[in-house]
């Protein structure tokens, strides 16, 4: 196998249960060996496809102002939006935070869902991976977290802001995508689907 | 410096005349175009990265300077409006006391572009002139080009988040600047620059002398 980064070659033994290995020139993490990941891989990604659902669904955050009362979802906050400018930037933002991670959890459950049972490959789950793959940069939930604290922060002078359940479950996604991201290992997924 | 390529005898794909898929990884022979496996189109090195590196990052570039210049956010509260840029609203975090916020606001919109800039064209020369000097270091320096880059992002959502937010007719209503979006523009500009940059180049200039 070669290094994705360098192109170094490597001999592609069989590693101990747990362990990862390493490019010997320019150190990237080239494989993990994990008898259990692909099950984790699934079921968490499963998850984070339920918690999205909801994440959307339900209000994100309400605030008070002299009286008055606004509680949004994400979906409302996406629609609100009806001029020039506010809707473009409500569609970039609702695909970086909403449908390019749920495409991307799809992808991941396609492809990955019969292997777990033992089954054979779907016939297409060679470009649900490689979609899965290039969708990575562009899922951005983890960032609108943070964007969500510090606006949280800005109008905290102007109105009393609390945060709905769907907040809480958009953090727990976070999470768990990032773990999802790190358990999942390219080499040995792209050993499995062939 | 610990290391400048050669050592402990280890060879490149394209050396021994192979080729690796870029997308899933498998070894084809040098000649072949299209990925056995995930029939990816097959290629040993990229040189025309350097071009579509520069290309993107302009483009970037040409998209940032708008994005400071003009208004981020419009915000009228009880018949009056103010407009603030990028560096104006950091400056009201700080005024808010909210300096910790302000630092995070500051690094997402300043430093990570502004660095970045600097960063990738800095690795574009460097590869487009051969340069053997800290191949390691380069290297580093990439991924956390690669990582950070989207961080960016962030004032971007807080202006779409306040914008959703706080509309409450005269009483007080925040809405997007055209800022917002030629800063998002920039963004994906330079996060496409980054990834059109071909890392084994870095690796590849002590060794394309010895090859051939
Ligand atoms: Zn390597
Ligand atoms: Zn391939």
């Amino acid at each position: 196998m070669a290094c994705p980064q360098c192109d170094t070659l490597h001999y592609a033994a069989r590693l101990p249960e747990g362990s990862r290995a390493y490019c010997k020139r320019c150190g990237v993490v080239i494989a993990t060996e994990r008898a259990t990941a692909f099950a984790q891989v699934l079921s968490l990604a499963i998850t984070a496809f339920i918690l999205m659902v909801a994440a959307i669904s339900f209000p994100f955050l309400e605030l008070d102002v002299a009286g008055h009362h606004n509680s949004i979802s994400v979906l409302q906050a996406v629609t609100v939006f009806n001029d020039g400018i506010a809707l473009l930037l409500a569609i970039a933002v609702a695909g970086f935070i909403v449908f390019l991670p749920l495409l991307r959890l799809a992808s991941i459950i396609y492809a990955l869902g019969p292997l777990v049972r033992g089954k054979p490959a779907r016939r297409s789950a060679k470009e649900a991976f490689a979609l899965a793959e290039f969708l990575q940069p562009w899922s951005m939930a983890e960032i609108f977290i943070v964007g969500v604290a510090v606006a949280l922060i800005k109008v905290a002078g102007l109105a009393h802001v609390s945060t709905g359940p769907a907040f809480w479950a958009f953090c727990a996604l976070v999470l768990i995508t990032v773990l999802k991201d790190q358990l999942i290992c390219r080499y040995s997924v792209w050993q499995a689907l062939d | 410096m610990a290391s400048t390529g050669l050592g402990e005898g280890l060879i490149t794909a394209r050396e021994a005349g192979l080729v690796a898929c870029g997308r899933c990884g498998r070894l084809h022979p040098i000649a072949e175009n299209y990925c056995s496996r995930c029939s990816a189109p097959l290629e040993s090195r990229d040189f025309e990265s350097p071009q579509k590196v520069w290309a993107w990052l302009i483009a970037g570039l040409v998209a940032y300077l708008p994005a400071n210049i003009y208004p981020m956010l419009r915000t009228s509260q009880l018949g009056t409006s103010t407009e603030s840029t990028i560096v104006g609203g950091v400056m009201d975090l700080i005024h808010h006391g909210s300096v910790g916020i302000a630092a995070i606001v500051f690094f997402a919109s300043i430093v990570i572009p502004v660095g970045k800039f600097f960063a990738i064209a800095y690795l574009a020369i460097s590869v487009q002139r051969k340069s053997l000097l800290n191949q390691h270091q380069r290297h580093k320096l990439y991924e956390v080009v690669e990582f950070v880059g989207r961080w960016s992002m962030i004032d971007v959502f807080v202006v779409a988040i306040l914008s959703a937010l706080v509309q409450f007719d005269t009483l007080a209503s925040i809405n997007p600047g055209i800022a917002a979006f030629s800063f998002a523009i920039s963004v994906v500009f330079t996060m496409l620059s980054a990834q059109s940059f071909d890392a084994r180049l870095i690796w590849d200039v002590d060794r394309t002398n010895h090859a051939k």
